[in-house]
């Protein structure tokens, strides 16, 4: 792939508005980026959310989407913290196995429902966020999770850094580079692309649309778990209304991310890109000096503003295919007694490979 | 050559749907080796056929044999599988995947870890385009190809799958001249590598160009098949066109009024191009042409649910405010569209509200719309019409074709409009009320509705209308009276190539 | 031929929305059998109290999935116009006044989701998630964490006072105005015709001379209106603008809209089904408050009630629709299994634009 078409992708977009809302609040205040702790937070705010937006990317691109990651990370939170305090002889590696596991199990039943029903995600997966929140609620009441119930060895974790990149971006990154890997050179990643690209000719071509449904979904749970993981260790506290609200700013980042809402196109990495850019605005909004409650408002411009220009650039794609359509008519289309527009299209270019095997 | 056991035998082959016969007896028989074309009018029964031989649809009787193999496919899976690759009109390719993805997809090779050898994939494809002669780039997106290049890659596919019978249904139809030649470099390919392949099209020059043996079909029948070298274009035409035009459309006598509706200078960039037409109270004219010459666009731009770039459409002597189907409506327009089950119908709603649908507003009393004023609308005009159903509220879904079609036409009837313009009006619908439909437009014409009719069967146009415009890839390329619209002089002017001598207006 | 296929009393009483009403009418039953207070008088009140602003926000949200759409800024805009109407009341201005703006402002909030969605042709649930986000972004940005308190006793009892002696509150009058108005107009004028149509297939109703864009931007501007109207409510009802006001509340909205029997797919719903969805959750709710269950159940009954309402009839129509391809002569092509967001109707996804 060149450079330039690499530059033209839809993420090197987000990546250059990353760059600028970096660049100018280092400019305005250069411990933004410049100091320890300003290094440390641009790289630690975002991982549980690159996380999410990463699985959620995997879902949307089936055409399909899951509102129930928030809840998902609240419930397999309070499970690490649980863990923790009633089976305090596991290794921190067996919690957070299990957590993911507990995730995944979710997913599947988000997925196994979609798949099986054939219903709208959005409904169904709108429905597990008030049952998982539901069975989260009841289980913890309002008992919380507190830093000294767990071991510091796994709160390390949220702190932690390892040559200078924090242990929670480190899997982060390996998440992604994972998710990416797979939806780029497994078969069942291009499959996931082409069911949602057109789940009827997915179907029609013998594609198994509904094996691949519910493995996105469990993939999407199994990293919502994993987020959960993630949040109990960075915050030290899981209240039962861990992860509340999240998955708005999941679908957010991934929508800014450029991955279509209706499917079959977008990468992880965009999503990821989507889940920093928003988080780093979040963060340097104060800074440039506009108050941090206008944070949401701007995160909803940057999203509505994302589809937008999606929009726009895919109708100046179709207008410029329906004008070449009549820059080179069929043959025999000129009407008798005119001229075909612009010249012979007839003439033997570049393109007329007829002599090469006739 | 014609020796050897025929890659496809078709013999006898029928297929309906309800009450109709899509195809009686469909024979084909094509050699390895060989380029076969397969020509017939509009609703000959060649895409039928082509789909019972891609799996698409099963055939009720007859023998399919490949390769002397008796084969039944019950989806085009098996048939794929069997070695058969049907290359559709509009070719399904996922847009956001390469174009060396939709070659492979699920059929990727695999390097270590089972991971998709991006390589191996791509080498293949460029094999496989050097084969063709074909200069694509394996890695772009299929999205924003030219139909010609999709069907660039559904060949490619095909020929990965190491197809031994091709089938292309009109694939030039969207094809520029270059494309074209390049399609036919690659056909030729193939038959010199010993695969057969069967090529649908409405071009005469094209057949006459490329194959070597040619089937006429018409009415769903075999007719003639002939070495390409043996007949005329003529011939094939006459052939086509076959039958005389039966009394079966009762055409009663009308005089014309006065110009009702007037096209002029219409323009839609990529669809149609200068498109100027009247049509007076009383008459009837029959818009004919090839499949995807553009006049169900031109159809939908005058009535308002498609927009256009220049020129005007006059009713009544106003002026028609384009992309506005309600102020179209309010000027006596209607409009029977193509794809009934899609644009003529809720076809979730029941038959009153189907056929209340556009008077509702007419009907609201304070704006208040009371269940009592549909339905003694609905049953005015579904009896009028004879629509059979078991109630009024009952669904249209489950309706036949030609029952729908009455309630479309009811519901246009029921505004009382001064043109009438049908698209396709008897387009998958029994006999029995597609004689009922002709005898109600000849009716209505000769009360003094001007109607437009859209219809790909040519009898169907020479039978109703009193005069015939031609369109030929979005242009009207003729304009004929009743006594000078003959099938074959229809056939000249809408099939590009057909001939020399224009018949033009 | 006759008007209709089956008596009256089948066509009243087998439909999906009696279903959701016998529910209703079994949870009453049940709970006033069982749950101790639950018949009082004062459950009532806070019942009709606590369910109106949902009520309200449903009316129109019925109107919009049934065209196939969907608008989940609505309990953004509340937060908007509870701050909008906080706000102007602080600055002096009458309530009247500040009553009128802060429902103008929704109405435009709504025509900005109408206009992206009807005329730029973006997925409403995309462009809503973005609203969201917005308006509630808005809304915190203008008042932060703060509140605005102290509005007149006259217009804060108001809210909540009852009708005479009955357990009725006064708004009780003002909920069944709207919802006598919001059935008439989907049931009984052909723009309700319209909305049905569109939600059906948006292709025929446009070959039908539906306008389909401006319906759409008129049922979105609906929306941000009578959300703006139940912000106020909601304002006066707690005494306090705040922000943070009604946070949530969308899918509270979407979930009782569903149960109520309306088809995410559009083209089916009925008024009478969505109040009984809205007062089953709300029975639910203050039923098992009053048992000592907390909300976290409440939350699970309703979301298991919100799958398995979409759930079911899916099934259910499933097998019919074997059934009848069965028995119908084929005219059209075999339809191919449809992957991942088949519906055999033909009906669009949610949020599919225009």
């Amino acid at each position: 792939m060149s450079v330039l078409s690499l530059l033209r992708r839809r993420e090197a977009g987000i990546a250059l508005a990353l760059l600028v809302v970096i660049g100018v609040t280092t400019a305005i205040q250069p411990g933004f980026l410049l100091s320890a702790g300003g290094w440390r937070d641009l790289l630690l705010t975002p991982s549980i959310l690159v996380v999410l937006a990463v699985g959620q990317a995997v879902v949307v691109i089936t055409r399909n989407v899951d509102l129930s990651v928030g809840s998902v990370l609240g419930l397999t939170a309070y499970l690490t913290g649980r863990l923790f305090i009633d089976a305090p002889d596991l290794p921190i590696v067996v919690v957070a196995l299990v957590a993911v596991a507990a995730g995944t199990l979710l997913g599947l039943l988000n997925g196994s429902i979609v798949a099986f029903a054939r219903v709208p995600a959005l409904v169904i997966t709108l429905g597990t966020l008030y049952v998982y929140r539901g069975v989260t609620l009841t289980w913890a009441g309002s008992d919380r999770i507190d830093a000294g119930d767990m071991p510091r060895a796994f709160l390390g974790l949220g702190t932690r850094q390892v040559l200078g990149v924090p242990v929670l971006t480190f899997i982060a990154a390996i998440v992604l580079v994972a998710v990416a890997y797979y939806l780029y050179t497994a078969r069942g990643g291009r499959q996931l692309y082409a069911i949602g690209s057109d789940p009827d000719a997915a179907a029609l071509q013998g594609l198994p649309v509904r094996r691949r449904l519910l493995w996105a979904f469990a993939l999407n749970g199994a990293l919502a778990g994993l987020a959960g993981v993630m949040f109990a260790a960075r915050y030290g506290t899981v209240s039962s209304g861990a992860g509340a609200g999240l998955e708005l700013q999941v679908v957010g980042a991934v929508v800014v991310g450029g991955v279509a809402i209706f499917g079959g196109s977008g990468t992880a990495v965009g999503a990821a890109l989507g889940a920093m850019l928003l988080l780093t605005i979040n963060r340097a909004l104060p800074v440039v000096g506009i108050p941090d409650f206008w944070q949401r408002a701007v995160v909803g411009a940057l999203i509505i503003g994302a589809i937008a220009l999606d929009r726009v650039l895919a109708n100046r794609r179709s207008r410029r295919l329906a004008a070449a359509r009549d820059a080179e008519p069929p043959p025999g289309s000129a009407p008798p007694g005119s001229a075909p527009p612009g010249g012979g299209p007839n003439d033997a270019g570049p393109d007329d490979r007829e002599e090469a095997t006739a | 050559m014609p020796n050897a056991t025929p890659t496809l035998r078709l013999e006898g082959v029928a297929k309906s749907f309800g009450p109709v016969a899509a195809l009686r007896s469909g024979t084909l028989i094509v050699q390895p080796g060989s380029i076969h074309a397969l020509v017939g009018e509009n609703g000959a029964g060649k895409s039928t056929l082509v789909k019972i031989v891609g799996g698409v649809h099963r055939r009720d009787a007859g023998v399919v044999e490949l390769d002397g193999e008796p084969v039944d496919f019950h989806g085009p899976a098996e048939a794929k599988a069997a070695g058969v690759a049907v290359i559709h009109q509009e070719p399904a390719s996922f847009p956001d995947l390469t174009v060396a993805e939709n070659i492979f997809l699920g059929r990727e090779p695999l390097g270590r870890f089972r991971r998709i050898d991006r390589r191996a994939m791509r080498e293949g494809v460029r094999e496989l385009f050097r084969n063709l002669g074909v200069d694509l780039d394996p890695d772009r997106p299929a999205e924003g190809l030219s139909i010609a290049d999709q069907q660039i890659v559904e060949i490619a596919k095909a020929i990965s799958l190491d197809a031994r019978l091709l089938v292309m249904d009109e694939p030039t139809a969207a094809l520029s001249a270059v494309e074209v030649r390049r399609l036919f470099a690659v056909a030729r390919g193939l038959r010199d590598a010993g695969h057969a392949v069967v090529f649908i099209s409405h071009r005469l020059d094209e057949v006459a160009d490329l194959c070597d043996t040619v089937t006429v079909m018409r009415d769903g029948e075999h007719v003639s098949t002939d070495a390409v070298a043996d007949v005329t274009p003529d011939q094939l035409v006459r052939r086509m066109v076959g039958r005389e035009v039966a009394e079966l459309y009762p055409k009663v006598p009308s005089t014309p009024g006065e110009v009702v509706l007037q096209v002029e200078g219409l323009e839609s960039t990529g669809t149609f191009h200068d498109v100027s037409f009247e049509v007076r109270a009383g008459e009837i004219v029959g818009l004919a042409g090839l499949v995807g010459a553009g006049r169900s666009e031109i159809a939908r731009a005058v009535f308002g649910v498609d927009r256009y770039d220049a020129g005007r459409v006059v009713v009544g002597g106003r002026n028609l405010r384009q992309g506005d189907p309600a102020a179209a409506i309010a000027a006596g327009l209607a409009l029977v569209p193509e794809d009934r089950r899609l644009q003529g119908l809720v076809t979730e709603s029941s038959v009153a509200r189907n056929v209340s649908a556009v008077s509702r507003r007419r009907l609201a009393r304070l704006g208040i719309l009371l269940p009592d004023a549909e339905a003694r609308l609905a049953r005015d005009w579904s009896g009028r019409l004879e629509v059979k159903a078991g109630a009024l509220d009952a669904v249209t879904t489950t309706m036949s074709g030609g029952n729908q079609q009455k309630v479309v036409l009811a519901k246009w009837l029921a505004t009382g409009p001064k043109v009438l313009i049908v698209d396709e009006p008897t387009r998958g619908i029994d006999v029995g009320t597609k004689a009922e439909v002709h005898r109600l437009l000849s009716t209505l014409a000769a009360e003094g509705l001007a109607v437009l009719m859209i219809s790909s069967e040519l009898p169907e146009v020479l039978g109703m209308a009193d005069r015939v415009l031609v369109v030929r890839e979005g242009r009207i390329a003729a304009e004929l009276s009743r006594a000078e619209a003959t099938p074959e002089a229809v056939m000249r002017a809408a099939t590009p190539g057909a001939s020399e001598s224009e018949s033009a207006a | 031929m006759r008007t209709h296929a089956r008596p009256w009393w089948q066509r009243a009483l087998l439909t999906r929305e009696m279903l959701t009403i016998l529910i209703l009418v079994v949870a009453w039953v049940v709970a006033s059998a069982a749950v101790q207070g639950f018949d009082g008088p004062l459950t009532i009140t806070y019942l009709v109290l606590d369910v109106a602003p949902v009520l309200l926000i449903a009316l129109p949200m019925t109107l919009i999935i049934a065209t196939g759409e969907i608008d989940l800024s609505v309990a953004s805009v509340v937060g908007l116009s509870s701050v909008t109407f906080g706000l102007l009341h602080q600055a002096g201005l009458g309530l009247w006044v500040a009553l009128l703006v802060s429902v103008l402002l929704g109405a435009v909030c709504g025509a900005v989701n109408g206009a992206l969605v009807a005329y730029a042709g973006l997925p409403s649930l995309a462009v809503t998630i973005g609203s969201l986000a917005l308006y509630r972004g808005l809304a915190v940005g203008l008042l932060g964490t703060t509140a605005v308190t102290g509005f007149p006793e006259s217009w804060t009892d108001g809210a909540t006072e009852n009708l005479g002696e009955s357990p009725y509150p006064v708004i009780t009058l003002g909920l069944l105005l709207m919802i006598a108005v919001f059935a008439v107009v989907l049931h009984a004028t052909p723009f309700g015709r319209d909305v049905l149509d569109i939600g059906r297939s948006s292709e025929a109703a446009r070959f039908s001379g539906v306008d389909v864009k401006r319906t759409l931007l008129i049922l979105f501007v609906l929306s941000g209106a009578v959300s703006a109207l139940a912000g106020v409510y909601y304002t006066l009802r707690y005494g306090s603008a705040r922000g943070d006001n009604a946070t949530g509340m969308e899918l509270q909205v979407v979930a009782a809209v569903l149960l109520g029997g309306v088809s995410i797919f559009g083209g089916r719903g009925a008024i009478h089904g969505v109040v009984a969805g809205v007062l089953l959750i709300g029975v639910l709710g203050s039923a098992l408050r009053l048992e000592g269950v907390t909300v976290n159940v409440i939350n699970i009954v309703i979301g298991s009630a919100l799958v398995v309402s979409v759930v079911a009839p899916r099934i259910a129509g499933g097998l019919r629709v074997r059934r009848r391809s069965a028995a119908i002569a084929p005219h059209e092509p075999p339809r191919f299994a449809a992957g991942a967001h088949g519906d055999p109707d033909g009906g669009s996804a949610v949020g599919q634009g225009t």
